[in-house]
Parts: C-alpha cells; structure tokens; sequence
C-alpha cells in the first residue's frame, strides 16, 4: 500500500481546529438530546403504565412512531419535509429564522427518537417492580403520583442504570448522524480533513480515539452513579 | 366499623365475589379463611378500594369506599394494611420506611415521625434495626416493620392479608405474637390467614369463603364446635392435619 503517513495533520492549523471544533459540537448535540430524551423518555414511559387508556394510548404511539422509523430519515424528515408542512412564515423562520437551525433540528431529532428508547426501558423498570410495592404505597394513602415519586421511580431507575448507559453510550455515536444535516460534527470534521489532506486514516483514527475517548468517560461515569444508588443488601433489584 | 354490603366482583366474565356480605365492629378480630383462589384476598382488598368492585358498597367508619367522590387516599391513611411479601420499599431504610406516609400523608414534621418511627420499633422489638434496609433484615423482621408501617398512621383498622404465608416457619411466631397483642389491645383486624391457631386464640368471629361466596360467617367458637357445612369441613380437615 503506497501511503503517505502524516500524523503530524492532526495537530496542524487549521486541521486541529475543526477537530477541537468538531468534537465539540459532538458534545453539545449529545448532551442536549440527552437531556431531552431523558425528560421526555421518562414521562412517556410513566404514562405506559397509568390506568389511564387514553395517557398509555398516546405514550405507545409515540414509542411506536419514533423507534420504527430509521434515524437518518427522521433527521431528513426534520429537517427538510417538517419546515414545508408549517404555514410559510414558520417554515421559513425554522429553515432560516430561528438559531443554529441545524444544530437545533438535529438536537431535537436525536433526542425525540432516543426518548423513545428511554421511554420503553422506564416502562419496563415500573413493570418490574410489580403490583405489591404499588399496592403498598397506595394502601397508606399516597395518591398515585406519590407513589411513583417516593415508591417505583426511586427503585425503577436504579433497575434501569445498565440499559440506560448502553443509551448513553449511544446517543454519542448516533450524533454522527447530524452531519448529513449540515452540523459539522467530529465524523463531519474528519471526512473534511481527509478531503482537504488525503490523510483519511489518521483523521478518522482521531475521530475514533475522540468517541472512544467521550464512550469511556461516560461508562466510568455511569459506573460511579450504579455504585453510589446501589441499595444494600440487595444483590439484584430486577430479580425480586 | 367495616361493612360489606351484598359486594360483587368480576374480572371479565370470571365472578370472584358473589353478593359478599359481613360486618366488623370496632374492636373485633375476624379471621377470614377459605381456599386459594376463593377471594378471600380480593375480598379484603376491595375494603381498602385497592381492588375496584362492580356491585354492593362497603362503608369503612360509614365513608363508603366504592362512592366516586370519596378521597381514597385519606380513606386508606386511616386503614393499616400488611401484605403477604412485606412490601417495604427497598431503597429507603427501615425508620424512612415508617416515617415515609407520616410526613407525606399527614404531614407529621420529621422529628414527630422521627419519635414515632422509633416507639412503633421498640414495640415490634427491633429499634436496634432502625438504619438497615429492608433486604438486610429476615423475613419475620421485614413483617413485623411492615406492621409498624401500617400502625404509624394510627389506623382505625388494620387489615392483613396472610401476612405469614410467605415466611418460614420458625418466623411465623414473631409475627403471629405481634398481631395478638395488637388484637388485645383492641384494635380491630381484618385478617386473611391460614393460621387456625392464631384465629382459636384472638378472634372474634370466622368468616370461611369458597368460591367467591361468604359460606360461613360465625363466632369463633361455633367455628370450632359446631357442625359446619361439607367445605369448610373439608378445608379444615386440611390444614389441621398436613
């Protein structure tokens, strides 16, 4: 194989730039679909499991729709058919108006699509729990939504630390996915590199090492918190 | 104190309850026997409206539990239950488990439960348990904090659904001797249990169900006694003599 090695393009200007620049931006789409998957996963998650038909109806729709559609659509369909169903105005001030349009779009894809994965892992940690712990709560006059917060949540949430941190995890690398809306993500920056420098293997060897990098960071994190609710005496949560 | 009126339940087309009907008064053990499967859990968990019922009424303290417009959750504050598997939550400690409703519910301030917490440990005899979860202690201790649990809320009732079913054997007892005092202490008990021992010692009156009928509804002593019909002979002869 004839291959000009240059490891030093990863440390040069521009280049180290649109990587910091890069990475980044992997962050903060991340984090941001996060914190929306998370909340909004949640309450959807609750509500599969209220008495309520209508409340568990919608909750399933929305887990339905949002899983059974490839990501890399949702994103397309965000970002280029959504703007055209508004009335124009809206539409317009989506595409154009509002800040960072792509970050923002593709912020709120990942994180509606990853909330519906969070959504069917808080339902099936309130599942686990079973009948009696809600029976109990209710039994010494908790309202319903008392006994999620002081009862199943507290205990759910904890059954639920391993499946959630796969999500994590995830939720890092399919932020690589917004590039194909314009953000200029880590994976974005390195097909930059390799355009400008020819040097593919060592820009998609630093994107590698960087998700590798953030991926670590957040196991050990998630580890951490796994350790401090871990309840004692208590082997296995999900086993009762 | 506790009236059941002609209750009827289904799940779907099954009839768990037929046209039940009994009384309890204030002060009054009644041991409620019978079969698996014969409603008798169902039946205790309809007084406390954790199981819904389609037909009849059942008034606790003359507040009518299948009434719509009653605020079941101060309903239940005011009636103890304990559960077959204990039911304590497993992440908060033994004292939070007690003090949990108190501060919710009635709105007790945290030195009040605190106090409160402690007194009802010191009767079940397990204060030195206080900081433990729940999973660090036996089964008999587990019940007996669950009792405590219960009788934080200073219930008018206390309702208890084989409460000994799950335990092994040579914990029964504990148990069993907490919930005799608290019947000699007058408090009046619902109890759903296989235990013929504890219902000779403490109760008032017997109640045998098959098939979701009230078949027997009688004092203690005739339970015993007298001629019963085939069933609940049957299901005597049972377990009194495994």
């Amino acid at each position: 194989m004839n291959y000009n090695w240059d490891w030093g393009v990863l440390v040069r200007e521009p280049y180290l730039e649109w990587l910091t620049s890069g990475f980044t931006w992997t962050i903060v789409v991340s984090l941001t679909a996060w914190v929306l998957a998370f909340s909004l996963g949640s309450v959807i998650g609750i509500m599969r499991t209220t008495n309520s038909n209508l409340l568990r109806r919608i909750a399933t729709c929305y887990v339905e729709l949002f899983r059974n559609i490839p990501l890399l659509v949702q994103m397309f369909l965000w970002y280029f058919v959504f703007p055209e169903l508004l009335p124009q105005d809206a539409g317009m001030w989506v595409k154009r108006g509002m800040p960072m349009p792509e970050f923002t779009t593709a912020a709120i894809c990942l994180g509606l699509y990853t909330a519906s994965r969070v959504a069917e892992q808080v339902r099936a940690g309130i599942n686990s729990i079973g009948q009696g712990q809600r029976n109990a709560g209710l039994a010494m006059g908790l309202t319903p939504a008392q006994v999620y917060r002081y009862v199943l949540l507290p205990v759910a949430y904890r059954i639920i630390v391993p499946p959630l941190t796969s999500e994590f995890l995830t939720i890092f690398k399919n932020s690589s996915v917004a590039l194909t809306i314009g953000v200029l993500e880590t994976t974005a920056q390195a097909r930059q590199i390799e355009e400008y420098t020819f040097q593919g293997f060592e820009a998609f060897t630093a994107a590698t090492v960087l998700y590798i990098i953030v991926t670590s960071i957040v196991m050990l994190l998630m580890r951490f918190v796994e350790g401090r609710v871990s309840i004692p005496g208590m082997i296995s949560l999900g086993a009762k | 104190m506790i009236q059941l009126q002609d209750v009827s339940k289904w799940y779907g087309d099954f009839q768990v309850l037929d046209t039940c009907s009994t009384a309890v008064s204030k002060g009054e053990v009644v041991v409620v026997c019978g079969p698996s499967g014969s409603g008798k859990s169902t039946l205790i968990k309809c007084v406390n409206g954790l199981e819904p019922f389609q037909k009849g009424d059942i008034t606790v303290d003359d507040v009518s539990v299948g009434d719509k417009a009653t605020d079941l959750p101060k309903l239940r504050s005011r009636i103890g239950m304990v559960f077959q598997n204990f039911e304590l939550f497993p992440h908060i400690t033994v004292a939070e488990n007690i003090k949990l409703a108190q501060l919710k519910v009635l709105n007790r301030n945290e030195a009040e439960a605190g106090q409160k917490a402690m007194q009802l440990l010191e009767r079940v005899e397990l204060a030195d348990q206080a900081d433990k979860f729940p999973a660090q202690l036996s089964g008999g201790q587990q019940q007996r904090v669950a009792i405590a649990r219960a009788l934080a809320m200073d219930p008018i009732a206390m309702l208890f659904d084989e409460p000994t079913s799950a335990l092994d054997p040579e914990m029964i007892n504990e148990v069993l001797d907490v919930m005799v005092e608290l019947a000699s202490d007058g408090m009046t008990m619902m109890v759903v249990t296989h235990e013929m021992g504890f219902a000779r010692r403490v109760a008032n009156r017997v109640i045998f169900m098959d098939e979701g009928r009230i078949e027997e509804d009688c004092s203690k002593d005739e339970f015993f006694d007298s001629q019963r019909g085939d069933r609940a002979q049957t299901f005597l002869s049972k377990i009194l003599h495994h």
